[in-house]
């Protein structure tokens, strides 16, 4: 055991890890917190998979003439990235992991009012996944991941059937997933959690499910009706019957819109925990920051006819959707200025979490403006459908979530783990990651701009030295999520202990031991405080003694 | 008391919290499901605005008496689950197996006679795909309006076959005497999706048989 003088030891209690042992202990388990680990390896594998994918796209694009693959399978890349990373990687990661072990926990409760329908989700989702993996290793689809009909109901021959099939299965897990966290957070707050004591992220949670709930099911019944249309030769968005091709649009992005805030509303409720936590500050606007949580998911709902400005929809209509638009960046705005304004005259320090917390807020920033220019009329005529767009959104995505996410594991890993990850070594990660970010999305913008077409296997030679600098981004960004992978599994096993408030932070999951107990508390706690209250909790001393000495002195593990 | 209290799930204080969480998370579901079908409804109103006479003149190869006593036998089901629903509240339990098995009965004649409806498209020729025939300039959109009813009718008869499923589970927990006055939640619960799913047929039947009901 680690010999520094401020580390804990590491207790044999009883926690939600060692209670059971055994596969079975794990697959049947109801606990919140194990379901939380079986998503989080889940999702992981499916990361990697939507990576392979990316690399394999990265390097055909190496060339103008894309040497690596033929134009058909180049189809079937881009396709399978975007289905693999959207529906099984993006959408699932932050509510299905973190929501799932930390919205108990944050809001006093033993699990989710739902614990089997937690389970039978998680399998949901396996089986969907597992599905799509067969579609995928059977030969493939090539739609888009947007399933555009009639390409997608008439004239692919890919496997879109059995895709589809996939991605409805895995729909259930989200909206049950969903269900039990509206459910949950309605009804089993600990005594004294009222609404405005619940942590941001519980907010973003709970927006969120708002759209797990009102968007996939329509996803999940049209892409039904597009299966139907192969199968059974149903005619709803087929024209030759009189069927409606762009109302597979509508219904689409009536969904995949707000997807978008499936991905990214959670990552701000991450965010706003780690900017309180790291700046030493009461959060700026606690209101105003769930009030905009809520307007960004209920005005979400009402933006999707951008996608379709040069789809043929009525220009007025177009008009009011870009309006819409417009009005969507209001929370966003809302948000990053309460942020901003926490970290004034806050006493900032730079652990690995704030790290990607600050890393969010500059792309998410990129990212959001992109979007106002693509919301406007004039200019998405010019740069729809070209390299721009494709930049725009991962900075949302990749930029936004899946920082995000990263920054969530690494603030909560010590809760979860029980054990700290080596410092050094997480914030040269998250540097990398971010240098190799925005050297494979930036030089997209310009591509974009100057008017390369997105989902083409090849390109005029006058792109390739954007598009080299794109390539070599990309693997500096893989080399980026590689590293936590590595160190993260490694302190698993060597990590000092994390004791039960390391950074400290002022949220009911620190209240309880690292890693917690099978039933999150020892008996249900009492809340008589504010949110994120740092001057009136004495009982946080800062910098905490465990972090202290990882910041100061040599790290425990290296004596 | 201590059957009540066998009922109550470990993550829950007390049963009236748990009673709380079952009927908010049944509800929720039904929203799901009012945007599930929701869609549907969308694509029968595009479809049905771009195509008003094709939709009336096909809509004429229903069977509107058919679907009339479906209709009342949907009705007279919803009145059986709500008695079952009432005879589990005052803990009359030989009252509450009879009318679920009513209710669970009234659903399989409705099944039924969707599958007689169903048969006699097929005879016809009303299926869309290959075999569809339709005489006249609409037979396009008249295919059209068929997978309209299929793909509606078909996903409401799935809710059918999966809420006499449920009833079917119920009758048979209450037969072991599951169910209390204190502890009867699933019936509620049970009852508020058999519910849901009349409503959707209330509004199918006038949408698809009755467009034009007096030529
Ligand atoms: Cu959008």
């Amino acid at each position: 055991m680690s010999t520094a003088p401020t580390a804990e030891v590491v207790r044999r209690e009883e926690n939600y890890l060692n209670v059971s042992y055994g596969i079975r202990s794990w697959l049947l388990t109801t606990d919140h917190k194990r379901i939380a680990l079986l998503y989080l390896a889940s999702v992981t594998v499916f990361f990697f998979l939507g990576g392979v994918f990316a690399v394999l796209i990265r390097l055909n694009l190496f060339t103008p003439t894309g040497d690596l693959v033929s134009a058909a399978t180049y189809n079937k890349l881009f396709t399978m990235h975007g289905v693999v990373m959207i529906f099984f990687f993006l959408i699932p990661s932050i509510p299905a992991v973190l929501g799932n072990f930390l919205i108990p926990l944050m809001i006093g409760a033993k699990d989710l009012a739902f614990p089997r329908l937690n389970l039978a989700s998680w399998y949901l989702f396996n089986m969907g996944g597992l599905i799509v993996l067969y579609s995928i290793l059977s030969g493939g689809i090539d739609t888009g991941w947007t399933f555009y009909t009639p390409f997608s109901s008439v004239y692919s021959n890919t496997h879109v059937v059995s895709t589809i099939f996939g991605i409805f299965i895995a729909g259930f897990s989200s909206i049950l997933t969903g269900l039990n966290f509206i459910v949950t957070i309605h009804t089993m707050r600990a005594p004294g959690m009222t609404w405005f004591r619940l942590p941001l992220f519980v907010w973003t949670h709970y927006a969120t499910s708002l759209i797990f709930v009102l968007g996939t099911p329509v996803i999940a019944i049209t892409l039904a009706l597009v299966a139907a249309e192969r199968l059974f030769h149903l005619g709803i968005f087929n024209p030759a019957l009189g069927g409606d091709p762009l109302l597979f649009q509508h219904l689409f992005w009536f969904y995949s819109h707000p997807a978008v805030y499936i991905m990214v509303l959670p990552a701000m409720g991450v965010t706003t925990e780690l900017i309180t936590t790291f700046a030493r500050k009461k959060l700026f606007g606690y209101s105003f920051v769930a009030a905009a949580s809520l307007a960004i998911a209920v005005i979400g709902f009402l933006v999707w006819g951008h996608h379709m400005f040069v789809a043929g929809q009525s220009a007025y209509a177009a008009m009011i959707f870009s309006l819409l638009s417009y009005l969507v960046a209001i929370p966003s705005a809302v948000k990053v200025f309460n942020w901003t304004a926490t970290l004034y005259k806050g006493s900032v320090s730079w652990a690995t979490p704030m790290l990607y917390g600050l890393g969010f807020i500059g792309l998410f920033v990129m990212g959001g403006l992109t979007g106002l220019f693509l919301a406007a009329l004039g200019v998405d005529v010019h740069v729809h459908d070209t390299y721009f767009v494709v930049a725009h959104f991962h900075y949302i995505m990749v930029g936004g979530a899946v920082m995000g996410y990263l920054g969530g594991l690494h603030y909560w890993w010590p809760k979860i783990s029980g054990r700290l990850y080596p410092e050094a070594l997480a914030r040269f990660a998250a540097i990398v990651l971010f240098i190799g970010f925005n050297l494979t999305f930036f030089p997209q913008f310009i591509l974009g701009y100057l008017g390369m077409p997105r989902r083409y296997h090849a390109y005029p030679p006058e792109f390739q030295v954007l598009n080299v600098l794109s390539t070599a981004g990309a693997s500096i960004l893989a080399i980026g999520y590689l590293l936590p992978m590595a160190y993260f599994i490694w302190s698993m096993r060597y990590g000092p202990a994390a004791g039960p408030n390391p950074w400290p932070a002022t949220g009911l999951e620190w209240l309880t031991p690292s890693p917690p107990p099978p039933h999150n508390f020892d008996e249900t706690p009492t809340v008589t405080w504010e949110p994120y209250d740092f001057p009136n909790r004495p009982d946080l001393k800062y910098p905490s003694p465990v972090v202290a000495v990882r910041q100061l002195g040599p790290t425990p593990q290296e004596e | 008391m201590s059957e009540a209290h066998s009922a109550l799930a470990e993550q829950f204080r007390d049963l009236e919290q748990q009673r709380e969480v079952a009927s908010l998370g049944m509800w929720v579901f039904l929203v799901t499901e009012i945007m599930f079908f929701g869609g549907l409804f969308l694509a029968y109103a595009v479809a049905r605005f771009l195509h008003p006479e094709a939709f009336a003149e096909a809509s004429h190869h229903l069977n509107v008496a058919l679907g009339g006593i479906n209709t009342a036998v949907l009705i007279a089901s919803s009145l059986t689950m709500a008695l079952a629903v009432h005879a589990a509240q005052v803990g009359q339990r030989r009252a509450l197996m009879g009318f679920l098995t009513l209710t669970a009965a009234l659903g399989c004649v409705f099944l039924l006679i969707k599958g007689i409806e169903y048969a006699d498209k097929f005879q016809h020729h009303l299926v869309p795909g290959s075999a569809f025939s339709f005489a006249g300039p609409e037979a396009r959109p008249a295919e059209l309006f068929f997978s309209l009813y299929f793909a509606m009718t078909g996903l409401h008869a799935l809710h059918m076959v999966i809420g006499v499923g449920v009833v079917v589970v119920l009758l048979v927990r209450a037969w072991k005497g599951r169910y209390s006055v204190q502890y009867h939640i699933p019936i509620e619960v049970a009852g508020l999706y058999w519910h849901f799913v009349d409503i959707i047929w209330i509004f199918l039947f006038p949408l698809l048989y009755l467009i034009d009901i007096h030529h």
